[in-house]
């Protein structure tokens, strides 16, 4: 019995690193292979011939396309990852100071919402049809809809301006103690997770609604167990499988929204050293990047991915 | 990958999973106020700019960031423009650049699917398996990948859109398909010897048509929000042209004071999403799911 199931982890481990590989194909031939040349884009139009030729041959960009991307790969997974044009630095010793607080805003994020996400989902179940799970309805496919950034402007107004309770940019460096933290991290996580909750919500609803509907709970009922205890104890461990996915799945999309978040609070994680990254088209700085991102992203599909399979039998085909 | 699909392809489910049939009252509301947050987007966006009071990039007040006022009635900006009219004429490209994504990403992706579904087993595996790779490229990456390289212009944030949002609309209409494909009137078509594009057409398309333009609807709404994320990241449209989510960066300095110049065009934005997320929530919940 165990040895299928490994077989199917290790088969999906695998497809997902050929998927990466894909990716990082699709990304490298985005950057690099199409117009553009980072050399004439670093050197601007009144470089001369010359010093375009000489700063190509510094870059490799005189090198075939293919031996510059597996080059390339060798880098990423050697931990190699270029210069960074516009800062003269390492790209590794640049991510490596953004990582850790883009890691601790997604950590409290996902602390936050879980549990509500998770809290929210089981009472719409269980109310399903009535005002509760209504008004919730209305309310989460609102949420899902909304871009992060009208969120953000509006928890600015309100805890910033009105009532003054928070500022209006992080500053992380200035973190001294647990009500600094609190009062720094409010408004990113709190935006992050108006909308991150919504969705988890729904998939919650969706995946206990799907159990509650199965023959074995009407039978609960129908034997005198009561609503709660039919919830808890008969459908939800039933449906820990898809809950597990749907939480996987809610929380790939922190990777998008931290983007703006990060931006508009002037939040100095990773996300926002991509998007000045971007803006200045360091490319070495995008491709390590979005490659990280992208990885992230497969990390959470495959690990919602395995949930699935894990809990439902009839998947470990 | 069997059950679990990307994010993006779970929140095209979104209204599917809300199945719930004893609400129909409020699902009535909900549909008609969907669609007339949506209707009154799409009337702005044809009607807006001959509409819009005054030149969209005419210097008309003399407070920057002005509250509303008889002659501004959403205030000024932060050049002391008009902010109607910039919202006016903004909503035109941010409604328009999405509606001409959508129709070209779900139909793309639409038709390359039915096509995978009744192709030879290899040559569908093949496109799934790139079209899986696709997906798990998150659209805003895939965005700020286009962009570094080819900077931000009107045709390429279209083609990043559809690049982003075809491959969702491919697995959806290639199950749908390919779950068609096996009933018994597919089998009898391609007995009497009908060829593969006549079967997509024909037989195919009318039966899977329902599902395929809620799921286009969906793609409306997530292309609305990309584009208007990398406006707001000064990666989309660029000035001199402003859609609604440029109009919200460059009036960000007015945030610290409340100015209604941020507000607006972010508050345009949302109900602009919310009423068609709405709208397709309870018009596919009232048809009832097929498929899927």
């Amino acid at each position: 019995m165990r040895n299928p199931i490994l077989r199917l982890l290790l088969g999906r481990l695998a497809s997902g690193v050929l998927t990466l590989l894909i990716v990082s194909l699709v990304i490298f031939a985005i950057t690099s292979l199409l117009p553009g040349d980072a050399a004439q884009q670093i050197l601007g139009q009144f470089a001369t011939p010359e010093q375009v030729a000489a700063l190509r041959t510094q870059l490799g960009l005189d090198q075939p396309a293919l031996l510059r991307y597996f080059n390339w790969l060798i880098g990423l997974v050697s931990g190699d990852l270029g210069q960074s044009v516009s800062n003269a630095l390492p790209v590794s010793t640049l991510m490596a100071g953004r990582l850790p607080n883009s890691l601790i805003l997604a950590g409290v994020t996902t602390a936050v919402s879980v549990p509500i996400a998770l809290a929210l989902g089981i009472i719409s179940a269980m109310r399903r049809g009535g005002a509760i799970d209504r008004v919730l309805n209305v309310f989460t496919l609102s949420m899902v809809a909304v871009p992060e950034f009208l969120v953000a402007t509006i928890a600015v107004l309100i805890f910033a301006v009105h009532l003054g309770w928070l500022p209006a940019l992080s500053y992380v460096s200035s973190v001294e103690n647990i009500g600094d933290f609190m009062r720094i991290y409010a408004m990113p996580v709190l935006t992050l997770c108006c909308v991150l909750i919504a969705q988890m919500a729904r998939m919650t609803r969706a995946a206990l609604i799907d159990q509650l509907d199965s023959p074995y709970i009407e039978m609960a009922q129908l034997k005198g167990v009561g609503p709660l205890r039919r919830v808890l104890r008969h459908a939800l461990p039933n449906s820990l499988g898809p809950i597990a996915n749907a939480v996987a799945l809610s929380l790939s999309y922190l990777l998008g929204g931290v983007i703006i978040v990060e931006t508009i609070f002037n939040y100095p994680g990773i996300a926002s050293l991509m998007v000045d990254a971007v803006a200045n088209r360091d490319l070495a700085l995008v491709q390590a990047c979005a490659m990280l991102f992208c990885s992230a992203y497969l990390v959470l599909v495959i690990a919602a991915d395995l949930c699935a399979i894990l809990s439902n039998p009839r998947l470990r085909t | 990958m069997s059950q679990a699909n990307s994010p993006r392809a779970a929140g095209s489910q979104l209204p599917v999973a809300s199945p719930s049939r004893r609400n129909r009252a409020p699902r009535h509301a909900m549909r008609w106020i969907g669609a007339s947050l949506f209707g009154f987007w799409i009337l702005v966006a044809i009607f807006g700019p001959m509409l819009a009071p005054h030149p969209v990039g005419a210097l008309v007040g003399d407070d920057m960031f002005a509250g509303a006022s008889a002659a501004f009635p959403l205030g000024t900006d932060y050049l002391g423009r008009d902010m109607l009219s910039r919202i006016l004429t903004g909503a035109r490209y941010t409604v328009g650049l999405a509606l001409i994504a959508a129709l070209l990403a779900s139909s793309i992706g639409a038709s390359l699917g039915i096509l995978a579904a009744l192709a030879p087993k290899w040559l569908d595996e093949t496109v799934s398996r790139l079209n899986d790779a696709l997906i798990s490229i998150p659209s805003k990456m895939l965005a700020l990948v286009m962009v570094s390289a080819f900077g931000a212009s009107i045709p390429l944030l279209i083609i990043t859109a559809v690049l982003s949002y075809a491959p969702g609309a491919f697995r959806i209409s290639r199950s749908l398909a390919a779950n068609l494909t096996t009933l018994e009137y597919v089998q009898v078509a391609r007995t009497r010897g009908e060829g593969r594009l006549y079967i997509a057409w024909a037989e195919l398309l009318p039966n899977m048509i329902h599902p395929v333009l809620a799921d286009m609807g969906m793609r409306f709404v997530f292309i609305v929000l990309l584009l208007s994320g990398m406006s707001f990241l000064g990666l989309g449209v660029q000035p001199p042209i402003a859609d609604l989510g440029s109009l919200v960066r460059e009036n960000i300095g007015g945030l610290s004071e409340g100015a209604l110049a941020v507000i607006a065009p972010a508050v345009a934005i949302g109900t602009l999403t919310i009423g068609a997320n709405l709208l397709i929530d309870s018009l596919s919940a009232s048809r009832g799911q097929q498929g899927d």
